[in-house]
């Protein structure tokens, strides 16, 4: 059958929707990835697709299990954000989405680094669009951070493509040592888009602010792209399952300070990425198929709470957990929806989280990671507290809000269904995923002893919550910023700017006295010679010298009429 | 608030009866544990409650942890904003 680069269905897509109106353009944007998916299963198993450009053969296209995974996957979302879109779709949002789909189905497909690099940069451009999209202040001055971070990712990712052409290396997609510059900057490049700690602040700073729509597929896209990119790269890279304990712990406490339901959802996607993360530093067949399955059930169940979310914010127009409340009595389909989100991120049995983050606890405990096994397990737990019961709890039930909004857009409903259905039908039926893994699964994920310890974990996670709600211990939820790793560049650094700046106008003011002088006092001689009066200038000395011509004049004249005789 | 119907857990009742399911649930999954007889990978699960007690106690500590550096880490809405 014929096929064709998946990114190519979606920039046809873009294009025919930024030309078409009204319903018909409605139409091409939800058909896009319909289509895409029909080219992807024509896709299956085909012979790579190169291009010659610049005197480099690019390999577009180059299928793998683990590329066909994540293609299905990101066809599914894009889809799912795009029926999310039909409450309110613009033109802007169709075309940023699409145009962003075509950059992941690029960069998941690419099938070497260079032009990996060129969708690698086509992620931040186009998706910040989606920032734009909200219209207010705030959101431009976020989507202009995360340009600028973007955009370092894909200088990095240059600076280390370079110094393997120089290097005289390949530039083919195998996995890497993390050794020498090339290999680092294209781990720091990828840590950037994967929320490595201390690069991760543009998550959290960004995806609250974009549009509805805009959060839910840019926290499906971005950093998965990057899971992806590390999976085919950097697995077993020991380093990896430090910074992935690391990502899924520190979040958490940020997540139970925040406000900001989006915000919350943000830090717990860092969490997330954090098990995937772990399950490939640990490299074992068991552990990367552990972080690949998660990857999928964690894009479906993100996706599902972000469009609760965003349907809160579309209907209330408020976000913070302090000014919600009791929204269950008028958007039930929405609480239903965001509880089921709720379980699948918690990893309750029958969901989809519980199917595919144990794969990666039990790869850790295997590998004799017991300090990483702990931080995952008491990240579990966390996992609970803000995404399993403060977003459902605070947003839905929890004290009255008094407000009574209508139930979410029926395009919204149905978009969360979907992923809804997902989430149960993983979670029911894991087979389906374990079977497009990478690697042949022997994991048993329902036996009785982990159906047993998972509830035991989760069921009490939650009494304790009880306990703390009924002896009100429980902390009040209050708005306020939460300084992150972001505070150095939105606060010392704009202050250090104009604090270098005072001082060297400090330095630089005496200077520029001492110069006016000098010039002031070269002005004065210049007068001094050659003004009015002025030496050079003075009357009798231009009179007296055409004297003194006339008389030499006549001199040589008259010598020379005195030698004619 | 104009909205005079009563909702679901508007009643102190079904309240209280979602805690109590809770409560049992929590007391099931620990009669179940002593008649398990658990395959372990690793000599903490092994012993009796481990994963209850884990859970309730990472519980409390995450909150009273976030709670303890709220003051160094929070601060008013707007601050980056001037």
């Amino acid at each position: 059958m014929i096929s064709v680069a998946p990114f190519l269905i979606f920039l046809v897509g873009a294009a025919l929707a930024m030309v078409a109106r009204g319903r018909l353009r409605d139409v091409i944007a939800v058909a896009t990835p319909v289509v895409g998916a029909i080219n992807l299963w024509a896709l299956d198993g085909s012979a790579p697709m190169t291009v010659m450009l610049f005197g480099h053969g690019l390999i577009l296209v180059e299928v793998d299990r683990l590329s066909m995974l994540f293609g299905w996957l990101f066809h599914l979302a894009v889809f799912v954000a795009l029926v999310y879109n039909l409450y309110r779709p613009t033109k802007l949002e169709q075309v940023s989405i699409l145009t962003y789909g075509a950059s992941t189905m690029g960069a998941i497909f690419a099938g070497d680094l260079l032009t990996l690099l060129l969708f690698w940069e086509g992620l931040g451009l186009t998706s910040v669009f989606l920032v734009l999209a909200r219209g207010t202040l705030r959101a431009e001055r976020a989507a202009v951070r995360y340009l600028m971070l973007q955009v370092l990712s894909g200088v990095l990712l240059m600076c280390g493509i370079i110094v393997l052409i120089n290097q005289g290396r390949s530039l083919a997609i195998t996995p890497l040592e993390l050794e020498g510059l090339a290999a680092w900057l294209i781990f720091l490049s990828l840590g950037i888009k994967a929320g490595f700690p201390l690069l991760h602040n543009w998550i959290t700073d960004t995806y609250p602010e974009a549009t509805e729509t805009g959060t839910v597929i840019m926290s499906a896209l971005t950093t998965k792209t990057s899971i992806y990119c590390l999976a085919s790269l950097f697995p077993g890279t020991e380093l990896l399952i430090y910074i992935g304990a690391t990502m899924t712990v520190f979040p958490i406490f940020y997540a139970v300070l925040e406000d900001d339901l989006r915000r919350v959802l943000s830090y717990s996607l860092i969490n997330q990425l954090g098990f995937m993360i772990t399950g490939i530093g640990i490299g074992t067949e068991l552990a990367i198929n552990g972080a690949v399955a998660h990857a999928f059930a964690h894009v479906m169940y993100k996706s599902l709470l972000f469009m609760s979310m965003g349907a809160v914010l579309y209907r209330t127009g408020k976000i913070g957990a302090s000014e919600l409340g009791g929204l269950y009595r008028t958007m039930p389909k929405t609480t239903i929806m965001c509880i089921i989100g709720a379980a699948s991120i918690s990893a309750f049995p029958l969901f989809s989280g519980f199917v595919s983050k144990a794969m990666v606890m039990s790869a850790a405990l295997q590998g004799g990671y017991d300090w990483v096994w702990l931080a995952l397990l008491f990240a579990s737990a966390g996992v609970l507290h803000h995404a399993g019961i403060k977003i459902p709890f605070f947003a839905f039930f929890g004290h009255d809000s008094g407000q009574r909004p209508k139930e979410a857009p029926k395009p919204m409903l149905i978009a969360m269904f979907i992923a809804s259905v997902m989430c149960i039908g993983i979670g029911i039926f894991p087979g389906l995923l374990y079977d497009m893994l990478p690697y042949p699964v022997t994991y048993e994920p329902y036996t009785f002893e982990h159906v047993l310890t998972q509830l035991q974990l989760l069921l009490f996670a939650a009494l304790c919550f009880v306990v703390l709600r009924v002896t009100k211990l429980e902390p009040h939820e209050r708005p306020g910023v939460n300084l992150d790793i972001e505070w150095t560049y939105r606060w010392l650094l704009p202050r250090a700017g104009r604090c270098g700046y005072a001082i060297l106008e400090r330095i630089i003011h005496p200077l520029r006295q001492l110069s006016q002088i000098g010039m002031q006092s070269s002005v004065w001689l210049v007068k001094l010679w050659h003004g009015p009066g002025g030496l050079f200038a003075r009357d009798p000395l231009i009179s007296s010298a055409s004297l003194a011509v006339v008389v030499i004049f006549t001199l040589v004249l008259l010598i020379d009429l005195i030698q004619g005789f | 608030m104009n909205d005079k119907k009563t909702y679901l857990f508007d009643k102190p009742r079904n309240v209280k009866l979602v805690i109590w399911t809770l409560v049992l649930a929590c007391a099931g999954t620990l009669i179940a544990d002593v008649f398990a007889h658990r395959h372990v990978d690793h000599p903490w699960e092994s012993m009796f409650g481990f994963y209850a007690a884990f859970g309730f106690g990472a519980y409390a500590l995450l909150v009273l942890v976030s709670e303890g550096i709220r003051f160094l880490v929070q601060r008013r809405e707007g601050y980056y904003d001037d």
